[in-house]
C-alpha cells in the first residue's frame, strides 16, 4: 500500500521519572512489514511502544514515521498521522459502552474498516454493542481493542501482547486479524511473549533485554537458533 | 507533597550553626518590644503560633486542614467567656480554650480523616462553617456582636497583663512554648511516622500501622495548639469575633504557612508576621485586603512553592 | 402552619436547590476532568450575576440575551484561566490546584469589591416574567417557577450531552483514561479547557438567573461554595446525575428545615454532610475505592 507507514527508531533514552529505562534502543520496520520485539518481562518493550506513541514523558533520540520526525510530538499528533496502539492492558473504558468505545478513535482517514466490515470480522461485538466497556470477556475486550483502531485508518500498528491471557481459539481470532492486517499492507510492530504465535506472522524479530536490543532474528533463521532465542525468553 | 515539600528533620541543635540560631532568635524575642509596640507583637505571635500548629498538620502529615479557624475562634470564645463572665485568671481560661479546641479537633479529626486529600480539605472547610453558624446563634457568643472589652487580669496570680510588657512576654512564652512543642513532635520518632506515612501510605499500612489513627492525634495537637493560640489571642487584644472562625482567617493560616514554607519549621513564623503586617498596613489603605491576599496567593502556588524559608534553605544547600 | 408558608419555603429550598445542583454540576465535572477542585465555582456565579447587571447597565442588554452571554463571558474567562495558569496544576500535588482556585476566588472577589463596593445592586425581574399564579394553597411567582425549570432543563441537557453525544463520550474517556484518549487522537488538554469553562458557565448560568432574585454583590458565592463543597461530599463526585439530585434534594432539605427548626436550616446540609460521611463515606452515588 502506498501509504503503510515505516519507523525508524535510533538510540532512543527514555525515563520513568528517575529511572532510566531505555538505554539507545534501535530499530527499523519498514512500511508493510511485520516485526516483533522478544524478550523477558521488564525489559523495556511496553516502555518502546508508549514512546513511539508519545507516551512518555522523557525521551530523547529520534523516533520518524514515514521520515518524519516525531521525538517531541504529542500522543495526539503521532495518532493523527496514522499510528494506532493496542495497549497491553487492553485499555477498555468502563464509563463507555462497547459501541462508544468502538467509536472513539478518531479517523486518520476514510480508509480504515467500516463498521459493517468489523462486526462481520467480530460478531460478537455487534451482540454486546450496548453493554458496558468492562463488561467483556477478556477476549471480546481484545477484539474490541483490535477492531476500534482497524475503523481508524491508521497505518501502523503498534500490538503490545494482543494475545496474553486469552484461550487458544480467541488467540486464532487475533491471528485471523492480524493476518489481515498484513494483508491489506499495513505495517505491524509487535510485542508478544507468546512465541509461536510471534514466529507465525512475523517477518523479524528484534530481541530486548534490559531497555537495549541485543539480537535481531530473521524468520529465517528461526529453526536453527531455537534455543538461543528459549534462553533470551527465560524459559 | 512528596517533590515539592522538604520536611526539616535534623535533630534538635546539633550543630553550632543551629545553636547560634536559635539563641539568636530568642534574643530577639526577648529584646523586640522595646523596638516595636508590644501589643501589636504580642499579636502577631499569636497568629504566628496559630500558623506553626497548622503547619503541623500540612507539614508532616501532609494534611490541607481548610478550617482550622474553627479551632483558633472556637477557643478565643471560649477563653473570653472564661475570662469575661467568669472571672478565671488568665491560666485557666486558656487552658479551657485550648481543651475546646482539642476536643472540637478529635471531633472534626474523627468526621474527615475518613476521605483522602482534596475531600479532606472540603470536609473540614464545611465542618468549620458549622462553627461560624453556630457563631451566630449561639447566647454566649452574642452573634455579630462578639465578646467584647475582656478584661486581661492577671497571669501566675501576680502580674497584671494589662501591663503591655507583661502581656507580650506572657504571649512571647505561649509562642515559645507551643513552638518548643512542635518541634518536639516532628523530631520524634512519632513525628517520623507521620512523615512516612504522608510519603508512602500505603507500605506504613501494610507495615501494619494504624494509619488514621496516627493522623488522628496529629489532626488534634494541631488543634488543640491553634486553640492555645486563639486563647492567647484573645486575651491580647481582648475581642473575640465570628471574624476568628471565618472561612478567610482559615485561609490566611494557610497563606502564612505557604509563604514562609511549608515543611519547614520557622516557615510560618516569617509567614505569619508578613501576613499580619499585611493586614495591618493595608487596613486603611482602601485596597481590599482580599485582592492582595488573592494575588500573593497565585504568585506563590505558581513560582514560589517553597516559601521563603523553603528557598534560603534551598539556597544554602540544605 | 399555613400550607402558603410550607409550600412558599418549598419553593425556596427549590430554587436554592436548583442553583446548588447548576454549581455542583459544574464543579463535579471539573473534578472528574481535571482533578482540580474549583474553590471560585462561587466566584463564577458571582460574575455571571454581575455580568448580566453589567451588560444591562454599560450596553442596555437586558435579561434574555444576558441568559445566554453571561454565562458565557463566564466561561470564557474560565478557558482563560485555564489555559493560561490551572493547567500549571496538573502536574503538581492535587492541593495546589484547591489553593490556587481559592486565590483566584480571592482575587477576583477583592477586584469586585474596589470597583463596586459591597453593597447590594438591584435587577429587575423582566417584566415578561413578572407576577405569578395563584394556586390556591400558594402564591407561584412566575420568575422563579422559570429559575427552577430552566435549572433543571440545563441540568438534564448538561447530562444528555454527556452521556449520549459523541463530545460527551469524549470527556468521559478524557476523564477516566487521559493519556490513552490522546493515544486516539483526541485532543484532551483543549478538552480539558472546554470542560473548565462548561463547569464555570453553569455557574454563570446560575448567577445570571439569581440576579433578579437575590442581591448582586461582590460577596456573592463566597459561602455558597461551601455548601457546594458539603453537597459533592454527600452526593459523590463520580457521578453527574448524582451531583444533580444531591443539589436539588438538599436544596428543598434545606427549605424545609426552615419551616419547622428555622435555627437549623444553615446547619442542615453540613449535618447531612457529616451522617454520610459517618455511613458511607464516599458518597450516596460514590463507589468504594
Amino acid at each position: 500500500m502506498a501509504d503503510a507507514l515505516s519507523l525508524s527508531i535510533k538510540d532512543l533514552q527514555a525515563f520513568y521519572g528517575d529511572s532510566h529505562v531505555l538505554h539507545g534502543v534501535s530499530l527499523d520496520v519498514a512500511a508493510g512489514e511485520v516485526v516483533t520485539i522478544i524478550g523477558r518481562n521488564g525489559a523495556g518493550k511496553t516502555t518502546t511502544l508508549r514512546a513511539v506513541m508519545g507516551m512518555l514523558e522523557r525521551r530523547t533520540g529520534s523516533i520518524t514515521l514515514g521520515g518524519k520526525e516525531v521525538i517531541g510530538a504529542a500522543p495526539e499528533r503521532i495518532a493523527r498521522l496514522g499510528v494506532a496502539y493496542v495497549p497491553e492492558e487492553r485499555g477498555i473504558y468502563a464509563t463507555l459502552d462497547v459501541t462508544e468505545n468502538l467509536m472513539l478513535p478518531r479517523k486518520v482517514n476514510d480508509r480504515g474498516m467500516s463498521l459493517e466490515r468489523i462486526y462481520k470480522l467480530f460478531p460478537n461485538l455487534y451482540e454486546r454493542r450496548g453493554s458496558q466497556g468492562t463488561r467483556l470477556s477478556g477476549g471480546e475486550q481484545q477484539m474490541l481493542a483490535i477492531a476500534r483502531v482497524l475503523r481508524t485508518g491508521a497505518s501502523l500498528f503498534l500490538l503490545d501482547e494482543p494475545t496474553e491471557g486469552l484461550a487458544p481459539v480467541i488467540v486464532q481470532q487475533i491471528g485471523a486479524a492480524i493476518e489481515l492486517m498484513k494483508q491489506e499492507g499495513h505495517t505491524i510492530l509487535l510485542v508478544e511473549q507468546n512465541f509461536r504465535f510471534a514466529t507465525r506472522i512475523a517477518d523479524r524479530h528484534y530481541v530486548m533485554e534490559r531497555g537495549r536490543i541485543i539480537d535481531q532474528i530473521p524468520r529465517a533463521e528461526i529453526a536453527a537458533r531455537e534455543s538461543q532465542i528459549q534462553q533470551y525468553l527465560g524459559i | 507533597m512528596t517533590q515539592q515539600v522538604m520536611i526539616d528533620t535534623r535533630p534538635a541543635p546539633s550543630r553550632a550553626a543551629d545553636r547560634t540560631l536559635y539563641l539568636l532568635g530568642l534574643a530577639a524575642l526577648l529584646a523586640a518590644p522595646f523596638f516595636v509596640y508590644p501589643l501589636f507583637l504580642a499579636k502577631v505571635l499569636c497568629y504566628c503560633l496559630f500558623a506553626c500548629a497548622f503547619n503541623l498538620l500540612l507539614g508532616s502529615v501532609g494534611l490541607l486542614s481548610f478550617g482550622h479557624a474553627a479551632f483558633f475562634g472556637g477557643a478565643a470564645y471560649v477563653t473570653g467567656h472564661a475570662l469575661k463572665e467568669w472571672g478565671l485568671p488568665f491560666e485557666f481560661a486558656a487552658i479551657l480554650g485550648t481543651a475546646a479546641a482539642t476536643f472540637l479537633g478529635f471531633v472534626f479529626g474523627y468526621v474527615s480523616i475518613r476521605r483522602q486529600g482534596l475531600y479532606f480539605a472540603m470536609i473540614t472547610l464545611a465542618l468549620a462553617q458549622m462553627i461560624y453558624f453556630l457563631a451566630f446563634q449561639l447566647p454566649f457568643t452574642h452573634a455579630e456582636d462578639g465578646l467584647t472589652a475582656i478584661p486581661r487580669g492577671k497571669v501566675l496570680g501576680l502580674f497584671d497583663l494589662n501591663n503591655l510588657y507583661v502581656l507580650y512576654y506572657t504571649a512571647a512564652a505561649v509562642f515559645l512554648i507551643g513552638y518548643v512543642l512542635i518541634m518536639r513532635i516532628t523530631h520524634s520518632t512519632f513525628g517520623q511516622i507521620l512523615k512516612a506515612i504522608r510519603e508512602n501510605q500505603p507500605r506504613m499500612i501494610s507495615l501494619g500501622y494504624r494509619v488514621n489513627n496516627y493522623k488522628l492525634v496529629a489532626f488534634v495537637l494541631s488543634a488543640g495548639l491553634a486553640g492555645l493560640a486563639g486563647a492567647t489571642k484573645t486575651m491580647v487584644v481582648q475581642l473575640a469575633s465570628t471574624v476568628d472562625v471565618h472561612w478567610a482567617t482559615s485561609g490566611d493560616v494557610i497563606l502564612m504557612a505557604l509563604l514562609g514554607g511549608v515543611g519547614t519549621l520557622f516557615g510560618p513564623v516569617v509567614g505569619g508576621v508578613i501576613v499580619e503586617m499585611l493586614q495591618f498596613y493595608l487596613a486603611d489603605s482602601g485596597l481590599p485586603i482580599q485582592m492582595v491576599i488573592g494575588a500573593i496567593f497565585v504568585v506563590c502556588i505558581l513560582v514560589f512553592r517553597r516559601g521563603i524559608v523553603g528557598e534560603i534553605q534551598r539556597l544554602l544547600g540544605r | 402552619m399555613s400550607t402558603q408558608v410550607l409550600f412558599g419555603q418549598l419553593l425556596v429550598g427549590l430554587i436554592n436547590g436548583s442553583f446548588y445542583a447548576l454549581l455542583a454540576l459544574g464543579f463535579a465535572i471539573i473534578f472528574g476532568l481535571l482533578g482540580i477542585i474549583n474553590v471560585a465555582q462561587g466566584t463564577f456565579y458571582m460574575i455571571g450575576a454581575f455580568g448580566g447587571w453589567m451588560l444591562l447597565n454599560y450596553a442596555g442588554i437586558g435579561y434574555w440575551p444576558a441568559l445566554i452571554l453571561a454565562p458565557l463571558i463566564a466561561g470564557v474567562i474560565g478557558m482563560a484561566l485555564e489555559k493560561t495558569l490551572i493547567s500549571r496544576m496538573y502536574k503538581l500535588d492535587h492541593i495546589y490546584g484547591l489553593l490556587l482556585t481559592y486565590g483566584l476566588m480571592m482575587f477576583i472577589m477583592g477586584a469586585f469589591i474596589w470597583f463596586y463596593a459591597t453593597a447590594p445592586r438591584p435587577y429587575p425581574v423582566p417584566p415578561e416574567l413578572g407576577g405569578g399564579y395563584n394556586l390556591g394553597f400558594m402564591f407561584l411567582p412566575k420568575y422563579r417557577a422559570w429559575v427552577v425549570v430552566v435549572s433543571v432543563v440545563f441540568c438534564f441537557a448538561t447530562w444528555f450531552v454527556i452521556e449520549k453525544t459523541s463530545v460527551g463520550r469524549n470527556l468521559r474517556a478524557a476523564t477516566e483514561n487521559p493519556m490513552l484518549t490522546r493515544a486516539f487522537g483526541i485532543n484532551v488538554p483543549a478538552l480539558l479547557t472546554f470542560g473548565f469553562g462548561v463547569g464555570v458557565a453553569l455557574a454563570g448560568l446560575a448567577g445570571v438567573l439569581a440576579g433578579p432574585i437575590k442581591n448582586v454583590t461582590p460577596l456573592m458565592g463566597g459561602e455558597l461554595v461551601i455548601v457546594v463543597f458539603a453537597i459533592v461530599v454527600v452526593g459523590g463526585m463520580q457521578s453527574i446525575l448524582g451531583a444533580i439530585i444531591t443539589g436539588l434534594s438538599l436544596g428543598v432539605l434545606e427549605g424545609l428545615t426552615k419551616v419547622f427548626y428555622a435555627r437549623g436550616s444553615d446547619m442542615v446540609i453540613f449535618v447531612v454532610m457529616v451522617i454520610v460521611l459517618l455511613v458511607k463515606p464516599a458518597g450516596l452515588f460514590g463507589k468504594e475505592k
